[in-house]
């Protein structure tokens, strides 16, 4: 039997990146793919692509349309972009249903109007009943740099400090309990938000910050992960820092998840210089998505290419890549 | 605590406290608390990962349904990845059989009424923690008439489990840190062998480190007192008599069996088998299935590492032909798998270098 492609393969992880540089990366290999950063710098332009399956298409807080502007706004934000330039691609099953399609469609327009972006060009293409879920919306976006700031691995260095948007694990959280039947808690709700203006703030009282990430697919753990790597430095984080909602918390618990691993749709990791980090953390607590934002951890010269974690009692443990999919435990 | 334990254990001899519970063994990596207990301490791993007990004959039964016209399988999600003597349920699914995903035995109730023209096999593993669950799914399906749902069942039974670990000499263990979710079930006084039988040292402990911390302090304070008995450090939810309704329920659906146990071979009265009047419900007495009995030649010592006498990164394939996602032994399928929780915080190297 020929190798398959397993769910796990999608899922952010160890595996994600095995594909990517096994398959994706030799075939197409350049310098600007290679960076590896969520878009792409060409010039002075930035530009990225997503696709978008969630299920269920509706969630507390968002749906699909609203996940799929949001997300590629986000991954041109964070590569030091003002994003412009929408295009969108949708593919429908056959039978689906109209209404649900109107509401997302508005949902998309309503994002773009927020994050100040224009949807510019598109596709429709129907599948037959069976041979797609509902609906798969792909994004792409273009943006333009700004000036003076260099969003890059090759700028962070020991001593630097660790900021995080707000709490975390309130989209996984949202979506995993609608799937699994869960009755989600009164005030979680997926955080899916445009962060595009609350990153150009920051970046206008403090150019100088090295990386900007936001944590969607294996969460904080991945994202920290991959910095480590790429930038060939420790991070280390303190577990009491974390700002984490109760009821998350308590999710966690009940299906056996680590709330580092799990994904957001609307929070950044920033990570800046040590002697600007309280003004950029009071700049993003003012904006309404930075509200619960914390310092939580810095930069360390050992472990290079590691991940620890302080955790309540005092002990480090190392953060490993999460390996990919997520399964509830069985007792 | 902390310095409580470091006090209670200095001067004394090695000591090895076992945890039979996954879902601590997660816990204990998580919160770092082998890296502050002090190096006499030692924890290890029993078998406390309901995935990584079940043996390679029942994964390839669970897959020779599968393969079989109108049958289809319902699983906790864990199971998929687990090797069988050639091949895996995840294997499998991906060739075409069908395989759900459920996340309660009872999501089957649904599952069987959705596809009246297909048999719904789900697969009953674990300890007495899901059993209860199983029982009253079978309950349920006899009430509401549904003839499509079945069982394939391995339910195991923990104090069985540490009796035979007791009485192998190669297993070394001061003390045990008992599963606390089992003992809501089943009871603080079901363990009461322990310590009347073994004179071992035993106490049931919550899930969050504090908890552990308390348990592990009892275990010390016992051995220092001279003591064994079976502490309850999860008196909030934990009674001496468990949950008599889960009880009930499973004493109406099951009766205890002898049961093969991966790495321990076959262990008396450490099973359960569902009665005979659930008979239309053993998908093994409904349709009996023969698979062949492979013997697996590899260095896997998943059967070690389960009772503890080894540790993971002592079995050669550990790390390197054994990983979570090309798992050769069960213990590294599940998250809370020995293997799988040694392997994702650092494999042998808990420290985080401190030196600059």
């Amino acid at each position: 039997m020929g190798r398959k492609i397993l769910m796990a393969y999608g899922a952010g992880g160890k595996l994600s990146s095995e594909l990517l540089h096994e398959i994706i990366l030799p075939a197409f290999d350049n310098e600007i793919l290679n960076e590896l950063h969520d878009g792409a710098k060409i010039g002075r332009l930035a530009m990225t692509t997503d696709s978008y399956v969630v299920r269920p298409i509706f969630f507390r807080g968002g749906d699909i349309g609203k996940l799929s502007i949001c997300g590629t706004v986000n991954d041109l934000a964070v590569t030091g972009a003002i994003p412009k330039y929408i295009s969108v691609g949708v593919i429908l099953e056959e039978g689906f249903d109209f209404d649900d399609l109107k509401k997302i469609v508005n949902s998309m327009a309503a994002a773009a109007k927020e994050a100040g972006v224009k949807i510019v060009t598109g596709d429709t293409k129907i599948v037959g009943r069976g041979q797609a879920d509902g609906i798969f919306i792909n994004t792409a976006g273009v943006g333009e740099l700004i000036d003076g700031v260099d969003i890059s691995a090759k700028k962070i260095c020991a001593g630097m400090k660790i900021l995080i948007s707000g709490t975390i694990g309130d989209h996984a959280t949202t979506i995993l309990s609608e799937r699994h039947g869960l009755e989600l808690p009164e005030n979680i709700k997926s955080d899916c938000a445009p962060l595009n203006k609350m990153i150009r703030e920051i970046l206008t009282v403090e150019p100088k910050i090295s990386m900007l990430r936001d944590a969607t697919r294996g969460g904080v753990a991945a994202v920290l992960n991959e910095i480590a790597q790429a930038a060939n430095v420790g991070i280390l984080i303190d577990e009491e820092k974390i700002p984490v909602r109760e009821e998350v918390r308590g999710v966690c618990d009940i299906l056996g998840f680590d709330v580092l691993e799990l994904a957001n749709e609307g929070k950044i990791i920033a990570i800046v210089p040590a002697d600007s980090s309280e003004k950029i953390l009071s700049v993003m607590k003012k904006n309404i998505y930075g509200v619960d934002a914390a310092e939580i951890g810095e930069v360390v010269k050992n472990s290079a290419g590691k991940v620890g974690l302080k955790t309540a009692l005092g002990a480090i443990r190392i953060v490993d890549m999460p390996d990919g999919e997520l399964v509830p435990r069985i007792c | 605590m902390v310095k409580k334990i470091s006090e209670l254990a200095a001067g004394k001899k090695h000591l090895r406290f076992m945890e039979v519970c996954g879902t601590h063994t997660v816990s204990i990596f998580r919160s770092g608390i082998r890296q502050i207990l002090p190096d006499n301490v030692e924890l290890v791993s029993g078998p406390g990962c309901p995935v990584c007990v079940t043996n390679d004959d029942y994964i390839d039964k669970a897959i020779a349904y599968s393969q079989q016209e109108n049958f289809m399988i319902a699983t906790f999600g864990d199971m998929l990845k687990v090797p069988g003597s050639r091949s895996s349920l995840s294997a499998a699914q991906s060739e075409g059989a069908e395989i759900k995903i459920v996340y309660s035995p009872l999501d089957c109730i649904k599952l069987a009424q959705d596809n009246p023209d297909k048999k719904i096999i789900f697969l009953a593993v674990g300890f007495e923690t899901t059993a209860p669950t199983a029982a009253a799914t079978v309950l349920a399906a006899k009430a509401q008439g549904i003839r499509n749902l079945f069982m394939l069942s391995a339910q195991k039974l923990v104090p069985p489990a540490l009796k035979f670990l007791l009485n192998d000499s190669a297993v070394k263990v001061d003390g045990f840190l008992l599963p606390g979710h089992v003992a809501v079930i089943i009871g603080a006084d079901a363990f009461n062998f322990l310590a009347t039988d073994f004179k071992i040292p035993s106490a049931i402990g919550g899930f969050e480190a504090e908890e552990i911390l308390s348990a592990l302090l009892s275990l010390l304070e016992q051995i220092d007192g001279n003591r064994a008995e079976v502490s309850n450090n999860y008196r909030s939810v934990v009674k001496a008599e468990g949950n008599v309704a889960a009880k009930k329920i499973l004493a109406q659906v099951y009766e205890v069996t002898d049961a093969e146990w991966r790495g321990m071979g076959k262990i008396s009265a450490s099973g359960l088998k569902m009665r005979d009047e659930f008979a239309t419900f053993d998908i093994e007495r409904v349709a009996p299935i023969d698979i062949e009995h492979v013997k697996k030649k590899n260095a896997c010592r998943c059967g070690e590492v389960l009772r503890g006498i080894v540790k993971p990164i002592d079995c050669p394939l550990f790390g390197k032909a054994c990983k979570p996602f090309h798992a050769v032994g069960a213990c590294m399928v599940s998250v809370e798998g020995v293997c799988a929780a040694w392997f994702k915080y650092g494999g042998s190297n808990f420290k985080w270098e401190e030196k600059f």
